[in-house]
């Protein structure tokens, strides 16, 4: 067992665990944070996507070991004070999720392109999002909540 | 009120919990003394089992048990039937091998399970099931359905691996037509198997209380009460009423997560057995294996046209890939949701279609969104294209020639179904609109300008859903009926909770089902919860797929709301001491006729539970009301979907760079809903179209077990849909509702396909359209052009 320490969520935590474990178990398994979902075995998917000390990263692709000291966050840390984040809310109101299973990482995604300052038009926003696949919606509403949401974002920094 | 909120874009109630990560699907539950399983699996295609060793595995560090295909044997499990019997044009029934839940003597495809350990962690699990020594003996693996009847025998029930030889119309009738027509169109094509991919994996949580003797299964499942039926009747691990099925959150299933499966079968059998609560969930590479695959259908056909371009007959031969057994509905798939629909939207009045289903050593092949429904699509849209450009008639006008009109309904078609209503021309012409149609020439010239080829296609679909009229149904061979259950419970302060034996795995049914009963009682929408997916807590349902729930879950809802209205009626006509007459209901007040006195929805609703003084005799209290609702018909979407690609002639790349689409799904409810639904469907046949392809080699390894091998679509990879709508409601069910969620994966290949024949001047290729089959077109094109 390895002992690590991370700030999760704004929550400063040490955790034990095996040094072939992900850093995608351990939110999962050892802190019950099951927003993070797991769709693939090749990170390929995009399920699993979180941010690692402020930059969008894939967490089954990532051992927990590695992390150690680092900032995360996960979609359950996303909404300040129980407000949900814009791009939350674009979700929501675009219709960019069905069965909500990609959801977690395509929203963690959007938060990640758009802090990098992708272009906000629908065929940047499309390829910033291809590490990250969706079943169920057809990408559309997606692209129209990650617009939604980026402007959001930008009014409220602003 | 009534009325007020169909039709209306109320953004999903569900979402809320989605989108800030607290779903609850079924890997996410975390149970105290929970053990994991990992399943030992079949690295051929085809082997016979000499032995098993688990000592090893046994030994290793955490391992609980191990148990093998020999102990489902020795506990007398029976096998995992499928639920529908055809029979072929002799008469005889279908010939079905016996699926094992964990194989003890013989494996028929890969990742087949033959044991599974149970360990206390994952990782422990995993490692021993490495440990667990199967002694193996290859054997010659039968792979290509196209020869399948004449290759070795794989099962001795079962000569020449036919499942069944099935036909369906006139063939005499058909012959005639194509003797006495003026032009035949000839078309070979295969229908490629897909792998369904919903993003959630299937996972199973099976927990066993020694002291009620009961098993409760979380599972990924579209049909909870499928599962606990076939688990409990047919494999026999437990008696029906000790088994809970608890199917949650639910991240897509498209098909897959119907079926009754070894893994989850095999992790409730072992629960019980051991004592145990344990826990399951696919690694994607399992998914690959194991999930039911869709279509894989070899096909001819022949198209008669008189000089006119009348149909006057569509003559079919299939073969269809029924993989190593039976999955649970895969016999119906390439038949009575596959030959029963050929006649599309056209008045053909001679249809033949003959479909021989065969085993081969892969995976069981099962319905897939839209299942049989756009095979049928994808054969007649692509042989009506090509008869079009044959007889040098515009594609739209030969499709009009031979539309069945709008005032030709109910129409009987050759092959067995009676559309109740539809519109074919108005669908066809906004979608002509939409397209630009007629404008197609200029953007072509000027694609060409850049040098790119661009094609245009047409696809004019239809569907039957809303399965399905149980007599009908039963009469075609299915093991039970196919209506649904729904129930309004009013509770005392007057909020409602709806109870629905459908299941919703991204479809919204918390939002749309709500809509709907909040509509009829008048309610806002916030006071009415939708509850789902536990057989502890519904009746009997059947479940969700075929496009059903709104139009025969959510009819049940519409009949059980009426109940309600009714016994709301006598309560008020007791509190109000008049006549059940003189009660009217314009909701949410029940009025007094020729009076001011009235009750409303939330006092009649305290009334029920509280009142003391009811006549025993004429009136119950509460406020409760049930019904199953079994369908008179089925539902019959249609509409008209047209695709624009441009290829690069130099590296053989398409790109879809229109693609409209304009359905008929009768009366909606919630149009946001709609449209998302119409959006993923079409990015699944967009995706058969171009880039989806599940290979196996000739020794039945699967090629493609990975997102690096399999081609997923991506956000990139598609335009922006434009979707349109036009409406006849159903006229058979309270609703409407015809159903939305297959349309776009049956409309849309035939569309993207023709469209890239088009651009190729008439070159046929096969789905996938990959880069390089189409770049080899582009070569054989310009060989042609210059020969
Ligand atoms: S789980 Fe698929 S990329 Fe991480
Ligand atoms: S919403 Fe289901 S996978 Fe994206």
């Amino acid at each position: 067992m390895e002992t690590i320490e991370l700030k999760i969520n704004g929550r400063k935590r040490t955790l034990h665990c095996l040094p072939n474990a992900t850093l995608v178990e351990v939110l999962r398994d050892q802190l019950h944070l099951t927003g993070t979902h797991v769709g693939c075995d090749t990170t390929q998917c995009g399920a699993c996507t979180i941010h690692v000390d402020g930059c969008a990263v894939k967490a089954c692709t990532v051992l927990a070991v590695r992390s150690d000291g680092s900032d995360v966050m996960t979609i359950e840390g996303l909404a300040e004070n129980e407000a949900s984040h814009p791009m939350q809310e674009a979700f929501k109101a675009c219709h960019g999720l069905q069965c909500g299973f990609c959801t977690p990482g395509m929203i963690m995604s959007a938060v990640d392109l758009v802090n990098k300052g992708c272009a906000l038009e629908p065929s940047a926003i499309r390829e910033a999002l291809s590490g990250n696949i969706c079943r169920c919606t057809g990408y559309q509403n997606i692209v129209a909540a990650v617009m939604q949401g980026a402007s959001e974002m930008q009014e409220q920094s602003s | 009120m009534s009325g007020s909120l169909i039709g209306k874009r109320v953004l999903r109630k569900e979402d809320h919990r989605f989108v800030s990560g607290k779903g609850r699907y079924t890997d996410d539950i975390q149970l105290v003394g929970v053990t994991y399983a990992a399943f030992v699996r079949s690295p051929y295609a085809r082997a016979d089992i000499k032995s098993f060793d688990v000592s090893e595995a046994l030994a290793a560090p955490g391992v609980i048990a191990v148990l093998t295909g020999e102990e489902v044997v020795k506990d007398g499990l029976g096998g995992l039937p499928c639920g529908w019997m055809i029979h072929s044009k002799d008469g005889s029934e279908m010939r079905q091998p016996h699926h094992p839940v964990l194989a003890a003597d013989r494996v028929n495809y890969l990742g087949e399970p033959v044991a599974l350990v149970i360990a206390e962690t994952q990782l422990e699990a995993k490692n021993a099931a490495e440990m667990v020594m199967v002694d193996f003996e290859p054997l010659t693996a039968v792979v290509n359905p196209a020869t399948a009847s004449q290759a070795e025998t794989l099962y001795e029930a079962v000569p020449n691996n036919v499942c069944y030889e099935w036909e369906l119309g006139d063939e005499a009738a058909t012959d005639a037509g194509l003797a006495a027509a003026a032009h035949i169109t000839t078309l070979q094509l295969t229908n490629n198997r897909l792998i369904p991919n919903a993003i959630e994996p299937r996972a199973a949580l099976a927990e066993y209380n020694s002291g009620t003797d009961e098993i409760i299964l979380h599972t990924t499942s579209q049909n909870p009460h499928l599962v606990r039926l076939i688990m409990t009747a047919f494999v026999q691990i437990a008696p029906e009423h000790k088994l809970r099925v608890i199917a949650p959150d639910v991240g897509g299933g498209f098909g897959s997560k119907i079926f009754i499966y070894s893994e989850e079968t095999a992790l409730a059998w072992a629960a019980k057995k051991l004592g145990l609560t344990i826990k399951w969930t696919a690694e994607r590479s399992e998914s690959f294996l194991t999930d039911a695959h869709g279509r894989d259908h070899v096909s001819e056909a022949q198209l008669a046209l008189s000089a006119e371009g009348e149909f006057l007959a569509l003559k079919v031969k299939t073969i269809a890939n029924m993989g190593a057994y039976l999955s649970t509905f895969a016999s119906a798939v390439p038949t009575y949701l596959y030959g029963t629909l050929l006649a599309g939207q056209y008045r053909t009045p001679a249809i033949y279609v003959e479909v021989d289903s065969v085993f081969t050593n892969t995976a069981p092949v099962d319905a897939y969104r839209g299942a049989g429904r756009p095979e049928a699509t994808y054969l007649v849209e692509r042989i009506v294209e090509k008869a079009a450009a044959e007889m040098g008639l515009d594609p739209a006008e030969l499709r009009r020639r031979n539309f069945i009109g709008r005032d030709q309904f109910p129409y009987q078609t050759p092959v067995a179904l009676e559309y109740d209503t539809g519109d074919y021309e108005a669908s066809l012409s906004k979608a002509l609109e939409m397209a630009d149609y007629d404008t197609f020439a200029t953007r072509q010239a000027e694609a060409a300008s850049r040098g790119k080829l661009r094609g245009i296609g047409l696809s004019c679909y239809i569907e039957a859903c809303g399965l399905a009229p149980s007599q009908v149904a039963g009469a075609l061979g299915a093991g039970v009926g196919l209506w649904e259950s729904g129930e309004v419970r009013v509770n005392p302060t007057g909020s409602v909770t709806v109870l629905t034996g459908s299941h919703s795995h991204g479809q919204g049914h918390e939002t749309t089902f709500a809509q709907l009963v909040a509509d009829r009682l008048g309610l806002p929408i916030e006071d009415v919860e939708v509850v789902h997916g536990d057989t502890g807590k519904l009746d009997f349902g059947l479940g969700t797929y075929g496009s059903r729930s709104l139009a025969v879950g959510g009819s049940a809802l519409s009949v059980a709301a009426d109940k309600v209205v009714e016994k709301g009626r006598k309560i008020a006509a007791h509190l109000l001491r008049t006549d059940v007459d003189n009660i009217d209901f314009d909701a949410p007040v029940f009025k007094m006729l020729d009076s001011n006195e009235s009750k409303t929805f939330q006092e009649i609703a305290f009334a029920a539970y509280v009142n003391h003084d009811y006549p025993s005799d004429e009136l119950e209290p509460g406020l409760a009301e049930k019904a199953f609702y079994d369908p008179l018909n089925f539902t019959y979407p249609a509409g008209t979907h047209i695709c624009e690609v441009e290829i690069d002639p130099d590296t053989g790349v398409v790109e879809v760079v229109q693609f409209v689409a304009v359905d008929d799904f009768g009366t909606i409810i919630n149009p946001m809903i709609v449209e998302g639904q119409v959006h993923g469907g079409l990015a699944q046949g967009i995706g058969q179209a171009l880039l989806e392809q599940a290979v196996y080699d000739d020794t039945g390894q699967l090629i493609t077990g990975s997102y690096m091998d399999y081609c997923m679509p991506r956000a990139d990879n598609f335009p922006d849909f434009k979707v349109g709508m036009t409406c006849t409601p159903c006229t058979h069910n309270p609703v409407g509702a015809k159903g939305c969620g297959e349309a776009g994966a049956i409309g849309s290949p035939p569309a993207v396909m023709n469209a890239i024949t088009h651009a190729l001047g008439g070159i046929e290729v096969d789905m996938p359209a990959t880069s390089e089959k189409v770049w080899r077109a582009v070569q054989t094109m310009r060989t042609l052009k210059t020969a």
